[in-house]
C-alpha cells in the first residue's frame, strides 16, 4: 500500500501525465491523415485505375503485412538516408500514418464494395459526374457501413502508439518505464496505471462513436 | 486460385524491386559537413542515453535529462560553439545510437559507448572520456562472485541490445544464455523479476543501478578494461577533431575534473580516480 | 541484404522458426478462449453476458505491449517465474482471444435467430443446437475476418522483441546491432515476415471472394 501511495505522487502523476499528452497528440495527428490518405488509397484501389490502383494495392498488401516496429525501424533509421533529419517524434508519427493509412485504405475499400453497384449506375445515369456519385451517394453509406472497423482501428492506433517506446518517444509507456525504471517498488502501481490511462481513452473513443452512431441512426429513423 | 496466386508474385515481384531500389540512396545528410553547420546554428545534437544513472538519466521531476555525459556534452558544446551554443539532446539507446549516427540524425553519440575494434570500423571515435570495466549486478545474497560462477548451462545472464558487453559475456561465460533487453531500465526490471541471475555492463552504469536500489551489489571486480570515447560518423574527421580540442581544454581547465567528481566523487565501492582518463 | 541472410541464415532461421511456434501456439488458445468467450456473450445468461463483455473490453482496450511486460515483469516478481517466450505468447494469446471473441460473435449472430429457436424447440438444449446447427455455419462465415485475425496475430508476435523473447524482431534487433547495418537487416526481417503473412493474407481475401 505504501508503495502505491509514493508512486502516485504528484511528481510522477504529472510525468505520467506528460506522457499521455504526447500519446494523445500523436494519436489525434496520425488518426486525422491517415484517415484522409486512407480514403484516397482506398478509392484509387477500388476504381481500378490501370497500373496505380495495381501498384497502390500491391504498396497497401506489403505494409499491412508487416509489424509496425519494422515500419517505425524505416522510418527513423531510413528517412535520413534520403536527405531528411529527424526525431522520434515525427518518425512515430510518420510510420503510424503510413501503417494506419493501408488499414484504414482496406476498411474503406471493403466499405464501398458493400454498396449496390446499382446505386452508383443508377445516380450516374441520372446524370451525376462519377466523382459526385462518390460523394454524395457512395461514400455516406460506405462510411456509415464502415464505422465500427475505423473505431477499432483508431483503438488499434492509440493503443500502437506504445510500440514507439523502442525509439524512446516519449510517451505513456515510455515514462512509465522511466519511474519503474528508477524505482521499481513502482512496477506494479505504474503498470495499473498505464492499463486505466489506455483504457480510459480507447473505451471513450468506442462509446462515443457508438452514441453518434446511434443519434445518426435516430435521425434517419425519423 | 490462379487470380490469388498470380498477385502474390506481382507482390513479391515489386517488393524485390523496391529493396533494389533502395540500394542506391541520394546525397544522405551524414555526407555534409556538420561542424560548419553547428557552428552557424550554434547548436550540437548529441546522442545520450536517458536510462542510465550518473551517466544520463531522465529526472522525472523536470523532464530534463541529467548526469556526467550530459554536463560534459554541453561544457563541450560552450568549447566548440561559444558560450551561448546549445546542447540539444537527442535520447538513443544502445541499439539506436550507431544507426542515428551513421544517418546523420545526430552529430555525436556521447552515450557510455565502448571504443571497441568493431565499432572503429563503423564510426569514428574522439579520444577516451572514462574509463570503465565491465562488471556485474547480482542480489546482495546471490551466490555469484565473478563472471566464471555463471559458467555453467542453465545460467542467464541480462544485458542490452548493442552493448560489447554481451558478447563479453560469450568470451568469459561460454555456457551462459545471454538475454539481451532493449535498455537498462528493462534489463534491471528484468533481473528483479528473476529472468536471469545477473545483469552486466560496466561498473560506472551498475553503481548507478546500486545507489538507488539497496539488496543489490557490484561483484567481480572488472573484467574487462574499458574505455568510453565520442563517437563521431566517419565522414566528419573535422568535428572529431574539435571535439578532441575541447576535451583536452576542459581537462587541462579542470573542469572536466569538476563534473566527474560531481557525479562520481561519492559512489562507494567507485574509485573515480581511476575512471579518468 | 544477402550479406545479411549469408552471415547470420542461422539466427534468422531460428528467430523465424520461434515466431510461428509462438505465433501457432497463440492462435490454438486464443481461438479456444475466443469461441468460449464468444458463446459467453449470446448465452441468456445476464452475469456471464457480463463477465464476456468485461474480458473482452478488458483485453480491446490495453495495448498488447503493457500486457506482454504485465507477465514478463510484474508475474515473476511475485507468483512464478516465466520466460519472455512464454510471457509474450500468453500475452498474445489474451490480446487475440479479445478480438477472436468478437469475431466469433458477429459470425453467430448472423446466423439466422429461427435456426436456433428450431433446434431448441425440437429437443436440443441450448449448448447441442450451438455445437451442432449454430456454430457450424458461423464459423464459415468467419473463416476470413479470422484468417485476418491470425495475420494481425502474426504480425503482433514481434512483441516478444521487446521481453527478448528470441523470436524474429528480436533476432533482426540483435543482428542490426552486431552488423551496424540496420536498413538491410530489417528489410530482412520484413521479407521473411512477409512469406508468412502475404500468401495467408492473399489466400483469405480469395476464399471471402469465393464465399461472396
Amino acid at each position: 500500500m505504501h508503495n502505491f501511495l509514493a508512486a502516485y505522487s504528484w511528481i510522477n502523476i504529472r510525468f505520467l501525465l506528460i506522457g499521455l499528452g504526447v500519446t494523445i497528440f500523436v494519436s489525434i495527428i496520425s488518426i486525422f491523415f491517415s484517415s484522409i490518405i486512407g480514403t484516397v488509397l482506398g478509392i484509387i484501389r477500388y476504381r481500378k485505375i490501370k497500373f496505380v490502383s495495381l501498384i497502390v494495392g500491391f504498396i497497401i498488401d506489403i505494409i499491412r503485412n508487416v509489424p509496425l516496429i519494422l515500419v517505425i525501424f524505416f522510418t527513423y533509421f531510413g528517412l535520413p538516408e534520403i536527405g531528411i533529419k529527424t526525431n522520434p517524434l515525427w518518425a512515430s508519427i510518420l510510420a503510424l500514418i503510413i501503417f494506419e493509412s493501408m488499414m484504414i485504405a482496406e476498411i474503406m475499400r471493403a466499405g464501398i464494395l458493400s454498396i449496390p453497384k446499382g446505386q452508383t449506375e443508377g445516380a450516374i445515369a441520372n446524370g451525376l459526374t462519377y466523382g459526385q456519385t462518390l460523394r454524395h451517394v457512395v461514400l455516406p453509406q460506405a462510411i456509415k457501413n464502415m464505422v465500427p472497423a475505423l473505431v477499432s482501428q483508431f483503438i488499434s492506433l492509440v493503443k500502437d502508439t506504445s510500440l514507439a517506446t523502442i525509439i524512446v518517444l516519449p510517451e505513456l509507456t515510455n515514462h512509465a518505464q522511466i519511474i519503474y525504471g528508477q524505482n521499481t517498488n513502482y512496477t506494479i502501481p505504474m503498470f495499473l496505471a498505464l492499463a486505466v490511462m489506455y483504457f480510459i481513452i480507447c473505451y471513450s473513443i468506442s462509446k462515443v462513436a457508438n452514441y453518434y452512431e446511434q443519434r445518426v441512426e435516430k435521425r434517419l429513423a425519423k | 486460385m490462379k487470380k490469388t496466386i498470380f498477385r502474390l508474385g506481382t507482390a513479391l515481384a515489386i517488393l524485390f524491386a523496391l529493396v533494389t531500389l533502395s540500394g542506391c540512396k541520394d546525397e544522405s545528410l551524414a555526407d555534409k559537413n556538420i561542424l560548419k553547420n553547428d557552428q552557424t546554428t550554434k547548436t550540437i545534437t548529441w546522442g545520450v542515453k536517458a536510462d542510465t544513472r550518473l551517466f544520463g538519466l531522465m529526472d522525472v521531476k523536470d523532464n530534463q535529462i541529467k548526469g556526467f555525459e550530459i554536463d560534459l556534452a554541453k561544457a563541450l558544446t560552450k568549447k566548440m560553439v561559444g558560450n551561448k551554443g546549445q546542447a540539444k539532446f537527442i535520447q538513443v539507446t544502445s541499439q539506436t545510437r550507431i544507426p542515428l549516427l551513421a544517418n546523420g540524425n545526430i552529430d555525436a553519440v556521447i552515450a557510455t559507448m565502448t571504443m571497441t575494434p568493431q565499432r572503429k570500423r563503423q564510426v569514428a571515435f574522439t579520444n577516451p572520456y572514462f574509463s570503465a570495466g565491465q562488471s556485474l549486478l547480482v542480489k546482495s545474497d546471490s551466490k555469484i562472485k565473478n563472471i566464471q560462477d555463471l559458467n555453467y548451462s542453465g545460467a542467464v545472464v541480462l544485458g542490452v541490445v548493442g552493448t560489447n558487453s554481451v558478447q563479453n559475456v560469450k568470451k568469459y561465460a561460454s555456457k551462459a544464455k545471454v538475454l539481451q533487453l532493449s535498455d537498462y531500465s528493462q534489463a534491471f526490471t528484468a533481473l528483479k523479476s528473476g529472468q536471469g541471475q545477473a545483469l552486466t555492463t560496466d561498473n560506472g552504469i551498475l553503481y548507478g543501478m546500486v545507489s538507488q536500489n539497496p539488496g543489490y551489489s557490484v561483484v567481480g571486480g572488472n573484467f574487462t578494461n574499458d574505455a568510453y570515447g565520442i563517437a563521431v560518423s566517419k565522414q566528419q574527421q573535422p568535428m572529431k577533431r574539435a571535439i578532441n580540442q575541447a576535451l583536452k581544454e576542459l581537462k587541462q581547465s579542470g573542469e572536466y575534473n569538476r563534473i566527474l567528481h560531481k557525479w562520481f566523487g561519492s559512489i562507494p565501492g567507485f574509485n573515480y580516480k581511476e575512471a579518468e582518463k | 541484404m544477402i550479406e545479411i541472410f549469408q552471415n547470420y541464415g542461422s539466427d534468422l532461421l531460428y528467430g523465424f522458426g520461434q515466431t510461428i511456434l509462438c505465433s501457432v501456439i497463440a492462435l490454438f488458445f486464443a481461438l479456444i478462449l475466443g469461441s468460449i468467450f464468444a458463446i459467453l456473450e449470446v448465452m441468456p445468461n445476464k452475469l456471464l453476458q457480463k463477465i464476456s463483455k468485461i474480458y473482452i473490453e478488458i483485453f480491446r482496450n490495453i495495448p498488447l505491449l503493457v500486457i506482454t511486460m504485465i507477465f514478463y515483469v510484474v508475474v515473476p516478481m511475485y507468483f512464478v517465474k516465466i520466460s519472455g517466450f512464454v510471457a509474450g505468447t500468453i500475452g498474445l494469446t489474451l490480446y487475440s482471444s479479445a478480438f477472436i471473441a468478437e469475431t466469433v460473435r458477429a459470425g453467430i449472430l448472423s446466423v439466422d435467430k429461427g435456426q436456433m429457436e428450431g433446434a431448441l424447440s425440437n429437443g436440443l438444449t441450448f449448448k447441442q443446437s450451438m455445437r451442432y446447427i449454430v456454430l457450424p455455419q458461423a464459423f464459415k462465415y468467419v473463416i476470413p475476418p479470422l484468417g485476418n485475425q491470425f495475420v494481425n496475430l502474426i504480425k503482433n508476435s514481434s512483441i516478444l522483441a521487446f521481453v527478448a523473447g528470441f523470436d524474429l524482431m528480436y533476432e533482426g534487433n540483435v543482428i542490426a546491432a552486431d552488423s551496424l547495418k540496420s536498413i538491410s537487416t530489417y528489410m530482412c526481417i520484413g521479407v521473411l515476415y512477409l512469406i508468412i503473412t502475404l500468401p495467408l493474407s492473399y489466400y483469405m481475401q480469395h476464399l471471402e471472394r469465393k464465399l461472396s
